[in-house]
């Protein structure tokens, strides 16, 4: 997966975020402040806009990017939480111009930790890290079952597809199983009890990226 | 729900060009949304850099000017602004004696301003912050995000814009706002929701019989939802909240603010049973604000925010201050 397979997620993520910008904003209504759809369709607008600008050559750079623009762009919490997601997944794939799917999950699994470092969240507290910790999982455990061949970049379409799957599904379970929680992080916290019984928007949100991944994959 | 408003997208621009318009104490950039005062950094004095989401209009860039904040930061309707800004808005502000960041406490406030506070460090900027978390309403606990930030904002920012007047250094200005946080308790009630702009319709559901208690100042629904009472028993329900979490007495600084979308008449009637639920209590009103100044768009409602006040911050209240929204003794 070269710098252009990344740059084709974040487009398909801003798409996917766009189109379902109305839904994730109902779900911030419920139990937040009715911004979310908003803020993240502007937020990868952004990012699309930025890597036209100035197309970077490493998956790494892309990601840096995406996260840079992010923080800058955002504001309220999902911009400095995404944001420094990206970044760190980006910082964890180095300057390969091609990087397989055993070194992205290694990189999605830094992003997460730096999610959970940055919002001092846990898996359970009603957040993103809900569907982006099992995702993560999902994706080292695929990678691990069917190892590729050393030192080689699985071709587009092979290996990372299945893999890549896998996470997506991982992350839309894990963004479902938040509904019956009670929210212990950000906004929805102030609800107690009352935040039970509705999906966490930036579990949501996770869930929808994950899944712009696998559909480039899938290409 | 109809708005005044050229559209949704350009809301927060539009309105900083207004304030701009109308102000020509301040100086307003609406491209980069940051809101100085025209004078410019005052050598030698700490600069007060506030900022969070729009939609609480006065708060912050009401605040900016003479004896209160040197800079505000708004971002986009209830989202915070980006550390961009914060940086932008701080080095512009700052007069050489630090720079202290007054951060309501959620989420996304804390985090943009933290990361702006990093950077401005490693440009060489002294930073402190306070953090404001006043709303009685939400159970105070590590494992949550803690108390909201709401009224109190407006007592630090007031009282610590006048310390620092004084050419106090950003230790004891920080030490101050800091001490007005811990003094103060706020607590809201919705009579109804508001509506922002790009959501166009009201974030959640209340009738004609109902009140939402508990509520914060981004339309979120509150901590419990209850038969819609007078004036006397939500005041009541307010001032007895508050007394719970940090016990009433002496003499006390209130400030009885409005949402946004309630009749000055309708808080004034508020503040009468506001005070005589204190005086119950055996405390004293010796200072008061009766208006909107931390608002929630069109929300229909209230807040009341009690400061137990000391000689030192009774002082600093009565300082002169001239902004936009507060002004008096100059």
């Amino acid at each position: 997966m070269d710098a252009d397979f990344f740059v084709a997620w974040i487009e398909e993520a801003a798409r996917s975020v766009r189109d379902r910008k109305d839904e994730l904003t109902r779900l911030d209504a419920a139990i937040g402040d009715a911004d979310h759809g908003s803020n993240l369709d502007r937020g990868f607008t952004e990012a699309v806009k930025a890597l036209g600008d100035r197309r970077p050559g490493t998956p790494g750079a892309v990601l840096a990017l995406v996260g840079n623009t992010l923080i800058r762009k955002v504001g309220g919490a999902s911009g400095p939480l995404y944001g420094t997601a990206f970044r760190e997944a980006g910082k964890a794939l180095g300057e390969a111009p091609e990087v397989s799917a055993g070194d992205l999950a290694g990189a999605l699994a830094a992003g997460v930790d730096a999610v959970r470092r940055l919002g001092s969240a846990a898996e359970g507290d009603k957040t993103m890290v809900d569907a982006l910790a099992p995702a993560a999982e999902a994706l080292a455990e695929a990678v691990r079952a069917a190892p590729e061949s050393p030192g080689a970049a699985v071709a587009e379409g092979r290996g990372p597809a299945g893999a890549l799957e896998a996470a997506a599904a991982a992350a839309l379970k894990g963004a479902q199983a938040t509904i019956p929680m009670q929210a212990r992080k950000g906004r929805a916290s102030y609800l107690g009890p009352r935040s039970v019984g509705h999906q966490d928007p930036g579990a949501a949100s996770a869930a929808l990226i994950v899944r712009a991944l696998c559909t480039v994959a899938a290409r | 729900m109809k708005k005044l408003i050229n559209g949704a997208g350009s809301v927060v621009t539009d309105a900083l060009r207004g304030i701009a318009a109308a102000h020509p104490g301040l100086r307003v950039d609406p491209e980069n949304r940051i809101v100085l005062r025209a004078s410019g950094p005052r050598p030698g004095k700490v600069a007060l850099v506030s900022g969070g989401g729009s939609g609480h209009e006065p708060l912050h860039g009401g605040f900016v000017g003479y004896g209160m904040l040197d800079a505000a930061c708004p971002g986009e309707v209830f989202t915070s602004p980006v550390p961009d800004q914060v940086i932008e808005a701080s080095t512009a502000a700052h007069g050489g004696a630090g720079v202290l960041h007054v951060v309501k406490n959620y989420t996304g406030d804390v985090l943009n301003f933290r990361m702006a506070a990093e950077l401005c460090a490693e440009e060489g900027l002294e930073v402190a912050s306070v953090l404001v978390d006043d709303d009685v309403a939400v159970l105070d606990s590590l494992h949550t995000a803690g108390r909201r930030g709401t009224g109190a904002t407006v007592f630090v920012e007031k009282i610590a814009g006048a310390l620092a007047e004084t050419g106090a250094p950003l230790a004891e200005v920080a030490r101050v706002a800091r001490e007005v946080n811990a003094r103060s308790r706020s607590f809201g009630v919705a009579l109804s929701a508001c509506t922002a702009p790009a959501a166009g319709k009201p974030t959640f559901e209340l009738s004609e019989a109902e009140v939402e208690l508990g509520i914060g100042i981004h339309g979120e629904p509150g901590r419990s939802r209850s038969a819609m009472r007078g004036a006397r028993e939500l005041a009541g329900a307010a001032v007895e909240a508050i007394d719970e979490d940090q016990p009433v007495s002496g003499d006390v600084l209130v400030m009885l603010n409005g949402m946004g979308g309630t009749p000055l008449i309708e808080l004034y009637v508020a503040f009468a049973e506001v005070a005589g639920h204190l005086a119950d209590r055996g405390a004293r009103v010796v200072r008061s604000l009766v208006g909107n100044y931390v608002t929630s768009l069109d929300m229909q409602g209230f807040s009341v925010t009690v400061c137990h006040l000391t000689d030192e911050l009774t002082r600093l209240w009565d300082a002169p201050v001239e902004t936009p929204a507060l002004r008096w003794g100059r």
